[in-house]
């Protein structure tokens, strides 16, 4: 029977079934300062973590992006302060690996990961966070789960699910001068809505998909959650095996070709059956902008904000309404008008080494106009950055280079934004307040927020590019 | 985990859709330990001003202060992951939240603390709002067992929930303690995995 690659992963890791629940067996668990409660727990219950080899800890949500000379000690707020802390008593007491404040390959748990070669084709993983998604790039099953969740998982190693459905987006097309992977995926769930994939896992195929680089597709797969969607893969390929060499934790010597085998059996068989299927242009995207406040609130930089008298219907018109006005923006304006107050290039979406390259080839037409920050996802890529040149271009262009973690992207570390100000960011949600009480979010790429920093307010790339 | 079996409650309408876990918990928040303290925590955006006072908001209002359930639109409890949006509706006293249609993670979040999430048809989920926003204050009766929602006007109506999920929230049981059951078969498991994918130990 021809299967899809979810359906033969999903296979290999059943340990049993209850009443139509699979008990998976789960191969990695990622976990942050916020998986506190995950420990609270297991000492609540007095558990032991079942196999603490395979957990991995990161300092990231908490975590300052300026003055880490002096590490956990030097930060200021007693409360993140503590938070950063308590990762590392709990990881310590329970034998689990840290990739800490002061390591040095701290990052994002979902980028340090992939970097490590953690991430690995056909594993199930799960992640404290809900765009553990991002991994799925490798072509593996990865998720995000709640805290009580993340407790089963390391009393046990394994996690009770239901089998979601699956939807297959067929990507086809070169992508257009200017428009990038986050273009993409914006494109997508403005298309399918934040709906579109609830209850499935999404398989991203097509000629794009195989064209695109493991950075490109991480970003992708790392927004699945924002259209809803349990998990999001893609096949893995040449691209990824290259990717993996060599990584610290990749299969070496003789079990490389078993891995690789193994790997290549994963894609999924011609002729399998998916749920769902949607197609769509990659070559007719545009550089993507969201003006409202959830990610399929999303427009072509060539547009002007909706009106909700155009709205499909009353709720949909009410959606728009509230949106609007919490945005302070007024229907019919040009997007590329819209001046901001900041720019926040970082986040697991998009600040890994090709995400920091793309923005600072626009950064070096100019200068930035608003603060603008470059937070690197970890301490790898902005050594890489370095070597690169790509941190003198920045801060020649008047960006600011800071320490990796997730900073503004959720503003649990105390970057955050002002009530009522707008932020040109590159990250993943731009729900009210997400980036600070009142703080305004609007999603973009790389080098459409890098544009945006020059020109201090929104600016289609591929004009200010050409003139460059 | 405290079992749930019938609740009879004040219930409070939420018209708007796409209600995401950041404002049922907004992200700073995260760090309090679970507990009391997050009853204020639940909405508390929307709920308090800068300087702790109250805004307009429905649960600030009587009677809605003392509401066990909230009757939400579609995809309510979606976004991150993070369970403290769980906990804060359970902290100021909610029980069980009917909806349409919920965040996936959220909804699996509910039934780990005791809440119920119930799914009902958009037609419903509307109707019963617009019941309660004719009856300000009005009660519903959520049966587990049974599997129904009576609404203001007496009507029945039957909700579908996983027997598992179903069986653990009537218990109360953990789903550690379920699992622990099968300890032998995920060792087994393991040998056999082991062999085959030798370079992941
Ligand atoms: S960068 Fe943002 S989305 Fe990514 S893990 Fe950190 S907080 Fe979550």
């Amino acid at each position: 029977m021809a299967l899809t690659m979810f359906e033969k992963i999903w296979a290999r890791h059943v340990v049993t079934i209850d009443e139509g629940e699979a008990l998976l067996y789960v191969d990695r668990a990622l976990i942050h300062e916020g998986s506190s409660h995950a420990f609270d727990s297991l000492r609540e219950q007095q558990r032991a973590v079942f196999r603490p080899r395979q957990i991995f800890a990161f300092n990231d949500h908490y975590v300052p992006t300026t003055g880490r000379d002096k590490g956990a000690a030097g930060i200021a707020n007693p409360d993140i302060r503590d938070m950063v802390l308590r990762l590392g008593a709990n990881a310590a007491a329970h034998d689990i690996t840290l990739f800490g404040i002061d390591h040095p390959q701290q990052g994002i748990l979902h980028i340090v990961p992939p970097e490590q070669g953690i991430t690995q084709p056909g594993l199930l993983m799960v992640g404290a966070d809900s765009h553990s998604s991002t991994h799925g790039a490798f072509g593996c099953l990865s998720f995000g789960v709640g805290a009580s969740e993340m407790f089963h998982v390391m009393a046990t190693q394994t996690i009770w699910q239901r089998k979601p459905k699956t939807l297959r987006i067929v990507l086809e097309g070169a992508p257009g001068f200017g428009v990038s992977a986050k273009d993409l995926i914006l494109a997508i769930i403005a298309r399918i809505g934040v709906g579109g994939g609830v209850g499935h896992v999404i398989e991203y195929a097509g000629s794009t998909v195989r064209g695109l680089s493991m950075e490109a597709r991480m970003t992708i797969c790392n927004m699945t959650i924002e259209a809803g969607g349990r998990a999001g893969m893609m096949a893995p390929d040449e691209t990824t095996f290259t990717y993996i060499a060599d990584r610290p934790y990749a299969p070496k010597g003789a079990v490389r070709d078993d891995a690789l085998a193994f790997w290549k059996m994963l894609p999924s068989d011609d002729g399998a059956v998916f749920d769902k299927t949607v197609t769509l242009d990659a070559a007719a995207v545009a550089p993507m902008v969201t003006w409202g406040t959830n990610p399929e609130q999303a427009l072509p930089i060539t547009e002007t904000v909706p009106d909700p008298r155009d709205a499909r219907d009353e709720v949909q018109r009410a959606e728009y309404q509230s949106a609007i006005d919490y945005m302070a923006l007024a229907p019919g304006m040009a997007l590329s008008g819209i001046k901001i107050d900041r720019v926040f290039i970082g986040s697991c979406t998009n600040a890994r080494i090709e995400d920091l390259r793309a923005a600072a080839a626009v950064a070096k037409l100019g200068r930035a106009q608003v603060p603008a920050w470059v937070v690197p996802g970890s301490r790898s890529i902005q050594h890489q950055a370095e070597q690169e040149g790509l941190d003198k271009i920045f801060t020649a262009a008047g960006f600011e280079w800071r320490e990796p973690g997730c900073s503004l992207c959720t503003a649990l570390n105390g970057d955050q934004l002002q009530p009522g100000e707008r932020c040109a960011s590159t990250s993943n949600r731009n729900f009210k307040g997400r980036q600070g009480t009142g703080g305004r979010t609007h999603l973009m790429s790389p080098a459409m927020a890098a544009a945006a920093a020059l020109r201090g307010r929104f600016t289609d790339v591929r004009e200010l590019a050409a003139k460059g | 985990m405290k079992p749930f079996t019938t609740l009879t409650a004040i219930a409070a309408p939420f018209d708007q859709p796409n209600i995401d876990t950041n404002q049922l918990c907004p992200t700073r928040f995260n760090k309090v330990p679970r507990g009391p303290r997050y009853a204020a925590v639940l909405f508390h955006d929307l709920r308090f001003n800068a300087d702790g006072s109250e805004k307009d908001f429905v649960l600030n209002r009587e009677p809605y202060r003392s509401a066990g359930i909230i009757v939400a639109d579609r995809n309510f409890g979606c976004g991150s992951s993070r369970e403290s949006a769980v906990y804060a509706l359970y902290e100021f006293g909610i029980s069980c939240v009917i909806a349409p249609s919920f965040g996936d993670i959220f909804a699996n979040n509910c039934g780990k603390n005791g809440l119920l999430p119930v799914m009902l048809p958009t037609a419903e989920a509307d109707a019963i709002r617009r019941q309660l926003n004719a009856n300000v204050g009005a009660t519903l009766t959520v049966d587990l067992a049974a599997q129904t929602v009576t609404d203001v006007e007496g009507e029945v109506h039957r909700f579908d929930i996983h027997p598992v999920r179903r069986k653990c929230l009537l218990e109360g049981l953990d789903d550690v303690d379920r699992t622990r059951q099968y300890l032998p078969a995920i060792e087994a498991f393991e040998t056999s995995y082991r062999r085959e994918r030798s370079w992941l130990y």
